[in-house]
């Protein structure tokens, strides 16, 4: 008849016990944050004593997994970036320019003259002067190639050499440039995060998204501004050989050369010898500090290849003015005085206090490999966050007391049972949010208000039945059990049908929809345990202590 | 004594005018549909690109010299709204700028803000912009097309399961109804004109779960009573059938109603369309399994006796031994 085994019973109590245990810590929700804030400080070797205080304010034992609040409810900005993937094409093949000019000049007897040609950003252009000759030009080329570094590409050569005309046109491979945008986009991603993180805000989210974005989520930041700021510069910052000054921005730098402005003098330009001595990756360090007029400047130092590349340039070129370049601007062009050993030098321009801090920064988190265009943006100012979450809490409360009301008042004493499996449901769901660490967002707010309607649904089909059963049956005990089974497959079918949708919507959303997915998700789970099991488990203990004849439902 | 809805036992006759029924939700259709293609949706910059601000200030807002004074920053379409809330004071004043996208794939540049805000300080000196977000047209194309896609594919999916579970008819009548309450819901936000987000595909989403929920629960009894009941006619089944299931369709609609009346009253305004497209589903929902799946249902007919196999089959093995 109506019973459950002791095994069930102790298993339903463990999970409730446990999903609330788990969901407790966001009652205390700043106490525990600044626990946990406090306790990863410590890890971090910030081991102070207010520190201390803080992680002792929440104890050990107990867990201390919280609901991440999303972007709409703290306040942050978020950014969707899309890398400019073939910005690194054009680099690789430049580098290529030497090596083909020292394989080329010892046979030159056999190719003729060598000259680089202008050409499209995705190839590089060689004309030989014995086109008649091209085949063994072509062979010395090829030679060049390498095997590309990835598992799809294994097999297959870096790049694609083929003559036209008097040319040779050295493109890169469909192998290399697929691995290349993947290196491209993890070394954006790792610079990305790397520069947050040097800022030092909290939570951040940094993921790529599809096949060349990024999402950058960052709760508590002013604006969207700020974090471009921090992560929309490049910081490519390389050594390069001047070749003349200029004041005509229009004048022709001719081949293997570039025209770039001066950065702090209007109507200045300097012509460049493209490729660089050295780049910002050579960099080992780089801080902030002040030159000596006291004006701001950011020192660096090298590592040992950079410091011997760049040592061994200086000694040869003394008297020559070399350029220091960010982001295609000149920052400045002194003159070699002396050979410079040691790999260490100053960065002097027309700096403020927070530019040369920021630039030390951003050199010290390495140069990002290309551009990126921002496609989406979001502020979220913390006042409206506040806002949102306070009407969120009134609004859940007020929903949730006019459903228990109504409860009671609908189905008396089962009213009650359903109630208190509403209320653990509530906490289960907390619960399980905290432990995946799942985002609350406003429309996720909603989501859990919309359970809060939903979940009794699955306990009022149940209640229903047992009233119809009622008029049946032999007795409450059967029109109990009959209420149950019966009600199941209906319970099953309409809760799969809605989960189906949230996990389409989890999916195939982003951002707040996604959060409105996983707690409708959570939700709709929770409350089939809840009703299944909670329920009636309360319904049983009650029978068998009072053992009614008649039961009203 | 108990609160009830309605009366524990009712003998409503569901089905009398069935056909008017459908044709009345035929007809709500089309509108509905017309609406869409005469005046379109209000889509929100998720959608068409562009940058959303929402500005506070303690002075009054005026729409009109709002537009006057980023009219003259040629930023394109300007659409400003004033935001009322209950629980804004009398010094907060609330108001959204929608501004066009300026570029053909990315998002506001921080220059256009800045334009923006000196105007607007021009106006109302204290004015701080709460929220900025921007969409460009890249993403927004994108988002459409998966938002569509997935609308598409939760009734889909939707489709297959109840297929499964019941038979061809069943899922039929359910995805007529589920096409019908999200084609509605399309039409009452092109109608009033409230802004069409991504949220609201969220929205919508649900209300094809919830609608659905409300259909199966129905189904799920029809079943159950047609083997229950041989001898009674298709129709006499299922008007018993949603008499036994009516007063838990009222119940758990009204719960869920009352859930979102009080996120629509005191949720704040940021999430009102959201959940206004919610509590439409849920009527039009609850509507729709009752006279639009269940009406089709009648209308397609099916087999009766689930015990035992189909005729088909059976016949087909019985050639073959035969």
């Amino acid at each position: 008849m109506l019973q459950v085994e002791t095994w069930k019973r102790v298993l339903i109590w463990a999970l409730v016990a446990v999903g609330l245990l788990l969901a407790m810590p966001n009652l205390f929700y700043d106490r525990v944050e600044r626990h946990n804030d406090a306790v990863s400080a410590i890890e971090g070797g910030a081991d102070t004593s207010e520190n201390r205080d803080a992680a002792g304010a929440w104890p050990s034992y107990l867990p201390s997994g919280l609901v991440n609040l999303g972007l709409d409810l703290r306040g942050g900005a978020h950014l969707l970036a899309e890398v400019q993937v073939e910005d690194v094409y054009a680099a690789r093949l430049e580098s290529f320019w030497p090596e083909v000019r020292d394989t080329l000049r010892p046979e030159r007897d056999t190719v003729g003259t060598i000259r680089l040609q202008p050409s499209a950003a995705d190839e590089l252009r060689v004309r030989i002067g014995k086109p008649e000759n091209m085949e063994q030009a072509l062979e010395l080329v090829r030679g060049l190639a390498s095997p590309v570094q990835s598992l799809t590409g294994a097999g297959s050569t870096d790049i694609t050499v083929r003559g036209e005309g008097s040319d040779i046109v050295v493109t890169l491979s469909e192998a290399e440039r697929e691995a290349t945008d993947d290196r491209t986009m993890r070394q954006s991603l790792e610079i990305i995060r790397r520069r947050i993180d040097e800022v030092g805000t909290r939570e951040p989210t940094i993921q790529r998204q599809g096949f060349d974005r990024i999402l950058i989520q960052v709760p508590g930041i002013g604006s969207a501004q700020e974090l471009k700021d921090i992560i929309g510069t490049t910081a490519q910052l390389t050594f390069q050989p001047v070749v003349s000054r200029t004041s005509d921005p229009d004048e022709n730098p001719g081949i293997g050369n570039e025209l770039l402005p001066s950065m702090d003098q209007e109507g200045l330009y300097y012509v460049l010898e493209q490729a660089p001595v050295v780049t910002g990756e050579e960099l080992n360090d780089a801080q902030p500090t002040f030159d000596q007029n006291g004006r701001p400047a950011v020192n660096f130092r090298f590592n040992p290849s950079g410091a011997r590349a760049f040592g061994d340039y200086t000694a040869e070129n003394i008297g020559s003015p070399f350029a220091i370049v960010l982001d295609n601007e000149v920052i400045s062009a002194p003159v070699i005085q002396s050979h410079i050993a040691g790999g260490s030098g100053i960065i002097t321009g027309d700096f403020s206090v927070e530019e040369s801090t920021q630039l030390a920064v951003l050199l010290r988190a390495g140069a990002l490999p290309a551009q990126m265009t921002f496609l989406e943006e979001r502020t979220i100012g913390p006042e409206l966050g506040q806002d949102s979450i306070e009407a969120g809490q009134i609004a859940t409360a007020v929903a949730f007391i006019a459903v228990l009301v109504f409860m009671g008042l609908s189905y008396g004493l089962f009213g009650l049972f359903a109630n208190i499996a509403l209320i653990i449901n509530i906490g289960l769901i907390f619960g399980l949010l905290s432990t995946i660490g799942a985002t609350l967002t406003l429309p996720g707010i909603a989501g859990i208000v919309l359970t809060v309607g939903m979940a009794v649904d699955a306990n009022v089909l149940v209640f229903e039945r047992i009233r119809e059963e009622l008029k049946t049956s032999r007795g409450p005990a059967r029109a109990i059990e009959l209420g149950y089974e019966r009600a199941l497959s209906a319970i099953v079918d309409a809760n799969i049908t809605t989960f189906i949708t949230a996990v389409i919507l989890f999916v195939m959303g982003s951002g707040p929809v996604r959060g409105f997915a996983v707690t409708l998700g959570l939700g709709i789970l929770t409350s089939v345990f809840t009703a299944i099991y909670v329920t009636r488990l309360l319904i049983v203990m009650w029978f068998e202590r009072r053992r009614p004849k008649t039961i009203e439902v | 004594m108990r609160l009830k809805l309605i009366p524990s036992e009712t003998s409503f006759d569901f089905f009398k005018r069935w056909r008017l029924w459908l044709g009345i939700s035929a007809v709500m259709m089309v509108l509905a549909f017309a609406s869409f293609a005469i005046r379109g949706l209000n889509y929100g910059i998720d959608f068409r690109g562009g940058t959303t601000i929402r500005t506070e200030s303690s002075e009054p807002v005026n729409v009109g010299a709002y537009r006057d004074a980023l009219q003259a920053l040629n930023l394109g379409d300007v659409v400003i709204s004033e935001v009322f809330d209950p629980s804004f004071g009398p010094d907060r004043n609330v108001a959204m700028v929608r501004i066009s996208a300026q570029d053909a794939e990315a998002s506001v540049t921080p220059e256009t803000i800045d334009r923006v805000r000196a105007a607007l300080q021009e106006i109302a000196p204290d004015v701080e912009f709460v929220s900025v977000e921007s969409v460009g047209p890249k993403v927004s194309g994108e988002l459409i097309q998966t938002a569509v896609v997935a609308v598409a594919l939760a009734i889909g999916a939707v489709l297959v399961y109840i297929w499964l579970r019941f038979e061809w008819q069943f899922a039929l009548g359910a995805v007529v109804a589920l096409v019908h309450d999200v084609i509605l819901t399309i039409g009452v936000f092109s109608e009033v004109g409230i802004r069409f987000d991504l949220a609201i595909i969220a929205a919508l989403l649900t209300i094809v779960g919830y609608s659905l929920n409300d259909t199966v629960v129905v189904f799920d009894r029809v079943r159950e009573n047609l083997i229950k009941y041989k001898s009674k006619g298709l129709k006499e089944v299922m008007n018993v059938s949603i008499n036994e299931t009516l007063s838990r369709t009222f119940m758990t609609s009204f719960t869920t109603l009352l859930a979102l009346i009080s996120l629509f009253v005191l949720g704040g305004d940021v999430i009102r369309g959201f959940v206004f497209a919610m509590i439409w589903g849920v009527i039009v929902g609850t509507y729709s399994s009752i006279f639009v799946a269940s009406a089709i249902l009648l209308w397609l007919g099916v087999k009766r006796d689930w015990s035992k196999p189909t005729d088909t089959t059976g016949n087909q093995f019985g050639d073959v031994d035969a």
